[in-house]
């Protein structure tokens, strides 16, 4: 009885889990803001060891006649007033790629981004070790993230999928063990767009390349490096939007408490 | 009742990321807080010195691999008369002066530069912006100057003068004993196998391989050795570091 009482009330998150969930909230956005105004100073993007500005990029931000505009590969789509040309707080036109409110600072410093970015770098990376480690310590990962081979199964998958549309599905599976969607993205992101961060981002300094030259060269270079850490970069804020909206639909104050507090483990544990 | 709070929270949350970003903007301003972001600097030194050998090489590429044009940047052509005048004589009247912590301080010109053993090079020029060009780098090794004009034990830093002024204030860069004998610091006079262009740093240009481009300072005139970087400049070390809040160590 007793034993059974324990189990039941066994918080739903882990500590460490919670702590860490929220230092690396904060680093990603730290990071994320910070890193666009790093790439302001140069918002160019290109694949193989060197590239410049004579050289083709694949990916360019740019303004040019008052119009902003977005430029991937021969596509050019315009983005005036978000993307190479808008208007400051003040009213004022400024022709950087990201505008102010997505950069950390608010204006153009890019030794003062760079502060923050590798300040937060250093956080993000020694957290996301500690995490790693600790979450195999206390079975975390064998537990919750750990995929049995039914949810593989294509049509465990697309049925998950299907219910992460479905607004009273999601409701109802609320704290409930994760789904194969959820075990998916959770791995994706803490064992592949994480680690591809630190390591896109080691192999942009001079001084890991004459470290770790192999590094630079499974990247495919130090642009392609620089192409990656950027496309990485989106695809984890891709991740927080979609993780923000389905914490909105499945009950924003339980699931934001139950990740501070630590919530309750629903129906019998293990 | 949810529809309503949910607008709540999503309103909290604009009004979050507003003050976040406010609030970011303060911090940036703070002397104490920018103290603790600079810390980053040391964490990234003291670790990537520890990572590897200190003489450890920056990476060689082949003539295949040159970037068609190796970008300039920064100042393309100090404006004053005095180096325009040398330039349009060849910089025959160039002199590199070692002056400061040396048992002999001496100058040399640029012929008695090409008299001695060179150092060809292909490597990657990353700048602080995000750019690289790659780049075939031919110069004096450092280390064979810094032998003839014998270094004091009491020597810590090098401190190169350069010949360009950016925002009115003369353009200096500083690097420690490390990088000043590593085999790949050179001052370059060559570029692509050509004479070195005006806009890369004509005559001579330090290369310092396994830091970013504003390291490598352009125009050189002179290297001061020094037991301390605190009497140059603002004392930061180099001109972006003065001006602006660049690190010292450039090696990220």
């Amino acid at each position: 009885m007793l034993k059974d009482a324990i189990i039941l009330t066994k918080p739903r998150h882990h500590m460490v889990t919670r702590l860490w969930h929220w230092i690396n909230a904060l680093c990603l956005i730290v990071l994320l803001m910070s890193g666009l105004t790093i790439f302001n100073a140069h918002p160019r993007l290109y694949w193989g060891e060197y590239g410049a500005n004579d050289d083709y990029a694949w990916m360019a931000v740019g303004s040019s006649q008052a119009m902003g505009y977005l430029r991937l590969g021969e596509l050019r789509i315009e983005t005036t007033g978000t993307l190479g040309n808008w208007q400051d707080s003040d009213g004022k036109t400024r022709t950087w790629a990201f505008p102010g409110w997505a950069t950390i600072p608010s204006t153009y410093s890019l030794a003062d981004g760079r502060r923050w970015h590798f300040f937060f770098a250093w956080i993000f990376s020694v957290g996301l070790a500690l995490f790693m480690v600790a979450s195999l310590w206390n079975r975390h990962i064998q537990r919750d993230l750990h995929m049995p081979r039914e949810q593989w199964r294509p049509s465990n998958i697309w049925r998950s999928f299907r219910n992460h549309l479905d607004l009273r599905a999601i409701r109802q599976s609320a704290g409930e063990d994760y789904n194969s969607i959820q075990k998916l993205s959770y791995i994706g992101v803490t064992f592949i767009l994480l680690p591809l961060m630190i390591f896109t981002g080691l192999a942009m300094s001079p001084g890991m390349d004459a470290n770790w030259p192999f590094l630079t060269e499974i990247l495919g270079g130090r642009q392609s490096a620089r192409s990656l850490h950027f496309i990485a970069a989106f695809l984890l804020l891709l991740f927080f939007l979609v993780h923000i909206v389905m914490v909105l639909l499945s009950g924003p104050f339980r699931q934001t408490w139950s990740m501070i507090s630590g919530g309750k483990k629903e129906g019998p544990a293990e | 009742m949810t529809i309503i709070t949910r607008r709540k929270l999503i309103t909290g949350a604009a009004i979050g990321a507003g003050s976040l970003l406010s609030g970011c903007d303060a911090l940036n301003r703070n002397p104490a807080f920018q103290d603790i972001l600079a810390s980053a600097e040391t964490a990234n030194f003291t670790v990537q010195h520890a990572l590897g050998d200190r003489m450890q090489l920056a990476r060689e590429y082949d003539v295949a691999d040159l970037s068609p044009k190796f970008r300039a940047n920064g100042t393309r052509a100090p404006g004053d008369a005095e180096y325009a005048a040398s330039a349009a004589q060849g910089f025959a009247n160039w002199r590199l002066r070692l002056t400061g912590l040396f048992e002999k301080p001496q100058q040399f010109g640029l012929e008695a530069i090409g008299s001695l053993p060179q150092r060809t090079q292909i490597t990657r020029h990353d700048c602080v912006e995000g750019w690289s060009a790659i780049g075939q780098w031919t110069g004096v090794p450092l280390k064979i100057l810094l032998d003839l004009a014998q270094l004091k034990n009491s020597a810590q830093f090098l401190v190169f003068h350069c010949a360009d002024r950016l925002g009115g204030r003369p353009y200096y860069e500083s690097i420690d004993l490390l990088d000043g004998f590593h085999p790949q610091t050179i001052l370059a006079h060559r570029l692509n196998g050509e004479p070195l262009p005006i806009e890369n740093g004509a005559p001579l240009r330090l290369r310092v391989e396994r830091q970013l481009g504003y390291k490598h300072a352009k125009y050189v005139t002179g290297i001061e050795a020094v037991a301390s970087l605190a009497g140059i400049g603002e004392g930061k070390g180099g001109y972006w570091q003065d001006v602006a809040n660049y690190e010292w160590y450039a090696g990220i």
